[in-house]
């Protein structure tokens, strides 16, 4: 995978980010305050429109500056934390041309490290995490199984989705919907929802 | 005179802090950086980078948040601009940014008045 790959990727996710936009709002609205959807979409389209320009960029340097893009112009807890992700992501693949489904994972967990600082988050809080985290053990596990990467993937997709389903069983203790407290329980996280459609749209490219 | 910078989800409210504490402290440099570009709720980089410099000074800059997004952003915000005379205040808004603009007026220093909104922190508003 180089920069092309990964530039149909960012742009398959900011498209399937702006098609869900309506649906993660709604499920802001029931715990939040009702901005991912508009949020994401509006940070996603920013970073659509500016990968013409970043077509140039090594893949480090492109998922830095999807990650800047987002923590400029969405506007809710979502910016810095995504915006952390891709950042750290690409610190991962410094210095690369080319990575591979190993680069993959090491960019994975970097992300993750990444949102947990920042967000002084850990599993299980109903956040973001809570789709992060069982993916990238489930996509490691499947590698270590002898996997191919589309195989893992897809496995990662399935814990992603399993972990959004799991926040609906937990009340939040981070971010606004913890003002809720146990009333939050029975709704899915928003941000646990657009990972699960990030990790979505990376396994729906490389399938092709 | 140290800076002061009220990062808020809120136009209205980043600038209704922003004039209460200007009551007390009349010249010190207070900035608002709350709400979107629009107007609509949410914390902004590019607004928050913007109001920091319009209060720097080599005295520095004590930054003042409210919740969620203002906390983060600010970081980035701060890590970004990588200078140790800007500095992230850990307390109540509206209390820490009135001790700190009056502080800042009686021309302490960015360390005394990030010492003073430890205490801010601490303080009860009912009797313990």
């Amino acid at each position: 995978m180089n920069t092309e790959g990964l530039i149909s990727i960012i742009k398959n996710i900011a498209e399937k980010i702006d098609m869900e936009k309506d649906f993660l709002g709604e499920l802001d609205s029931f715990i939040g305050d009702g901005d991912h959807g508009i949020n994401m979409a509006r940070g996603f389209n920013e970073v659509k429109k500016k990968l013409p320009e970043f077509s140039s960029l090594e893949p480090a340097e492109l998922l830095k500056s999807v990650g800047m893009t987002l923590v400029a112009t969405v506007g809710g807890a979502s910016g810095p934390l995504y915006g952390t992700a891709f950042m750290k992501a690409g610190a991962a693949l410094k210095g690369k041309e080319n990575f591979d489904i190993n680069d993959f994972v090491s960019a994975l967990e970097l992300a993750i490290e990444g949102v947990m600082k920042r967000g002084r988050s850990t599993q299980g809080e109903k956040t973001m995490l809570d789709s992060m985290i069982p993916s990238l053990t489930a996509l490691k596990t499947s590698l270590a199984n002898g996997d191919d990467s589309i195989t893992a993937l897809r496995e990662a997709v399935a814990a992603a989705e399993d972990g959004v389903y799991y926040t609906k069983t937990i009340a939040a203790t981070k971010g606004r919907a913890s003002y809720l407290g146990v009333r939050s329980i029975g709704y899915q996280d928003p941000g646990a929802t657009s990972y699960k459609m990030i990790i979505e749209s990376v396994y729906e490219t490389l399938k092709q | 005179m140290v800076g002061i910078v009220i990062v808020s989800h809120s136009f209205k409210l980043a600038e209704g802090v922003k004039d209460f504490a200007g009551v007390m402290a009349k010249s010190c440099p207070i900035a608002a950086a709350g709400g979107m570009p629009d107007g609509s709720y949410g914390t902004n980089f590019g607004i928050i980078s913007d109001a920091i410099d319009s209060v720097s000074s080599e005295d520095g800059v004590i930054v003042l948040v409210d919740m969620g997004s203002a906390i983060m952003t600010t970081e980035m915000v701060i890590e970004e601009k990588n200078n140790p005379k800007i500095k992230l205040a850990d307390c109540p808004l509206a209390e820490g940014t009135m001790a700190a603009a009056m502080d800042s007026e009686m021309g302490m220093s960015l360390e005394d008045i990030l010492i003073d909104l430890e205490q801010v922190r601490n303080e009860r508003k009912l009797d313990y």
